[in-house]
């Protein structure tokens, strides 16, 4: 068992998904069967392999601080759910 | 020969002899929708008034220059996770599904650039996620060759229009496979190019570090001229690599004597279909005929690759998706009384339940407790796997391996158990972890008329070496020329 339901429904707030018990339970089997099978690197010796997160030798990759034309507001508001002036409007955050 | 049977190249030397007309093509391509769409279902958009009026814009461009480029006035499908201004994008998925991009892909821009003609979006899996298109939040795109068969994925809709004819060519993505997958099932060329050659501005991220954009098209001079115009520098796209683009079609025709290929032993695998090794096995007898040195080599970490691959792209994946909470943009649970039902409930309505679990896989190995046993593991035995291919082409120029161990399966077949689907991407997955050029041919077909693709792979950077083999294989045999049937 490589995890719980518990750590499942954990793992469904911390990925802000809702779920019914039906699904907390599919979810949990496939999870299980999945890092069962994933669980398998752990038989390599990785002991001074440096990790690698891209393909390519990038790093920081800048451009100037320099003020340039980016969307118009409308633009950026076309696909909002719900708007008020010039805002993306959402429930209340801070209760 | 009606138009839309042709290729890219076939199509530009009838435009440049003023023989047809873009229009023409582009009304061909559309009859040809017409006919075979309702069997196929390759497109979620069509863009019928868009391409017949880029096609006259085209015609113009034709008429007033002797020189222009390969690609103007031909049609071009696009998959529906690269953004088109002003029409639908939806990555097939429920919560965009009335989401209209601001702004173009960079690509897009290049293809408008070159007067391409855009004919449609097409179907895919869910956010990039499957190896079927059987997890679009729509619909199933069927196979060409065999409707009761899917297409592969996640670009299969865009992999069954070229096979179809419903387009020329097509443009997918490719993070485990997304793009050789389907053009080996379907037929056609497929290439997912050296990590950081084409730029990622515009494509709906999956996994960031795995994604890229590439060709589907009839053969291969074709995926060159396609090539020519994606590639390249993008200051939009922080992993954007500035490298010169060569001409990809001036190797073509290049005899391939004296190439060191390389066969991996592990390919061997248990539950490889026994047309698709006799395929691959005459493939590289074929080569050797052409005067290309064959030889054994060893890819060790193979065995891992699909455990490391679904540890760091459900991760990656699980940050870039959670983007989509209903604030912005995409569905949105109306109804919920604060910011996190808001949240949980647009997601849990709007997304599938393959993305759902790539999500909480990904959230679970990057999680207090979790990340060093798994995601920083996976990316260690990543490096080994990297260094597997830098070990092996100093022994050869291109390496040669099946692209999936069986032929295309039936709709529903392995819908049943998750991990049985990404089991069937062993051979593509790990060319995306070491972000080399890879690119599937059409090497075969088993004896129930399913073709059969051949995987040619290279250095990073080394596409020419990719299209100099790919080129010499096909002009070889005539796979490229067998069409489906399509009742």
């Amino acid at each position: 068992m490589k995890i719980t339901k518990d750590e499942v429904r954990h793992i469904s707030l911390l990925s802000r998904l809702l779920f019914t018990d039906e699904e907390i339970e599919a979810f949990s089997k496939d999870l299980n069967s999945i890092l069962e099978y994933v669980s398998k690197i752990s038989e390599l010796n990785t002991e001074n392999v440096e990790p690698t997160s891209h393909p390519l030798p990038l790093m920081n990759v800048m451009r100037d601080d320099v003020v340039r034309p980016s969307l118009d507001v409308e633009k950026v508001l076309q696909n909002a759910p719900d708007k008020e002036d010039n805002c993306f409007k959402v429930p209340k955050i801070i209760q | 020969m009606e138009l839309y049977e042709l290729t890219a190249h076939n199509l530009h030397e009838l435009l440049r002899k003023r023989e047809v007309s873009s229009l023409e093509i582009t009304e061909s391509v559309f009859k040809r929708i017409e006919a075979v769409e309702n069997s196929v279902h390759c497109y979620m958009t069509l863009m019928k008034d868009i391409a017949l009026e880029k096609a006259r814009i085209a015609d113009k461009i034709i008429r007033n220059n002797n020189n222009f480029n390969p690609l103007t006035g031909i049609p071009i499908a696009i998959k529906d996770n690269m953004c088109i201004e002003g029409t639908l994008t939806t990555c097939s998925s429920k919560i965009l599904r009335n989401f209209i991009p601001p702004y173009d892909a960079t690509v897009i821009g290049k293809l408008k650039e070159v007067n391409a003609v855009f004919v449609g979006k097409t179907n895919m899996d869910e956010f990039a996620m499957g190896s079927s298109t059987e997890n679009s939040g729509f619909f199933t795109t069927l196979n060409p060759w065999d409707l009761e068969r899917i297409p592969g994925g996640s670009s299969g809709g865009s992999a069954a229009s070229v096979a179809a004819d419903e387009s020329i060519m097509a443009l997918g993505s490719d993070t485990g496979g997304s793009i050789r997958q389907p053009a080996s099932l379907c037929g056609v060329v497929g290439m997912k190019p050296t990590y950081g050659r084409v730029s990622r501005y515009g494509l709906v991220a999956f996994a960031s570090s795995l994604d890229q954009i590439g060709p589907l098209c009839k053969d291969v001079t074709d995926s060159a001229l396609l090539m020519n115009v994606i590639c390249g520098y993008d200051k939009c796209d922080s992993t954007s690599l500035n490298y010169p683009v060569p001409d990809f079609t001036k190797v073509l025709g290049k005899e391939i004597k004296g190439l060191r290929i390389g066969y991996p032993k592990e390919c061997f695998i248990k539950g490889i279909n026994k047309d698709v090794k006799e395929s691959i096995e005459a493939g590289l007898k074929k080569l050797e005929s052409l005067g290309a040195k064959i030889l054994e080599i060893t890819l060790p970490h193979t065995e891992y690759a699909v455990a490391v691959y679904y540890i760091i792209a459900t991760a990656e994946a699980s940050s870039n998706l959670a983007r989509y909470d209903g604030a912005q943009y995409g569905y949105r649970n109306a109804e919920a009384d604060n910011i996190v039902e808001m949240y949980s409930k647009s997601r849990a309505e709007g997304f599938g339940k393959e993305v759902k679990r790539r999500i909480m896989l990904g959230t679970y190995v990057l999680s207090a407790g979790y990340f060093d046993a798994y995601y920083l593991k996976a990316l260690k035995v990543r490096t080994l796997i990297k260094n597997d291919f830098d070990k092996a082409f100093e022994k050869c120029d291109v390496i040669v391996t099946p692209v999936s161990p069986t032929a295309a399966f039936k709709v529903g077949e392995k819908m049943q158990d998750p991990l049985q689907m990404y089991l069937s991407d062993i051979f593509t997955i790990s060319i995306n972890l070491a972000g080399i050029p890879g690119l599937s041919i059409p090497c075969g077909f088993t004896g129930n008329n399913l073709p059969i693709g051949m995987q040619l792979l290279a250095k990073p950077l080394d596409e020419e070496k990719i299209f100099q083999v790919a080129y010499a294989f096909e002009q070889a045999t005539d796979y490229h020329k067998k069409k489906p049937v399509i009742d």
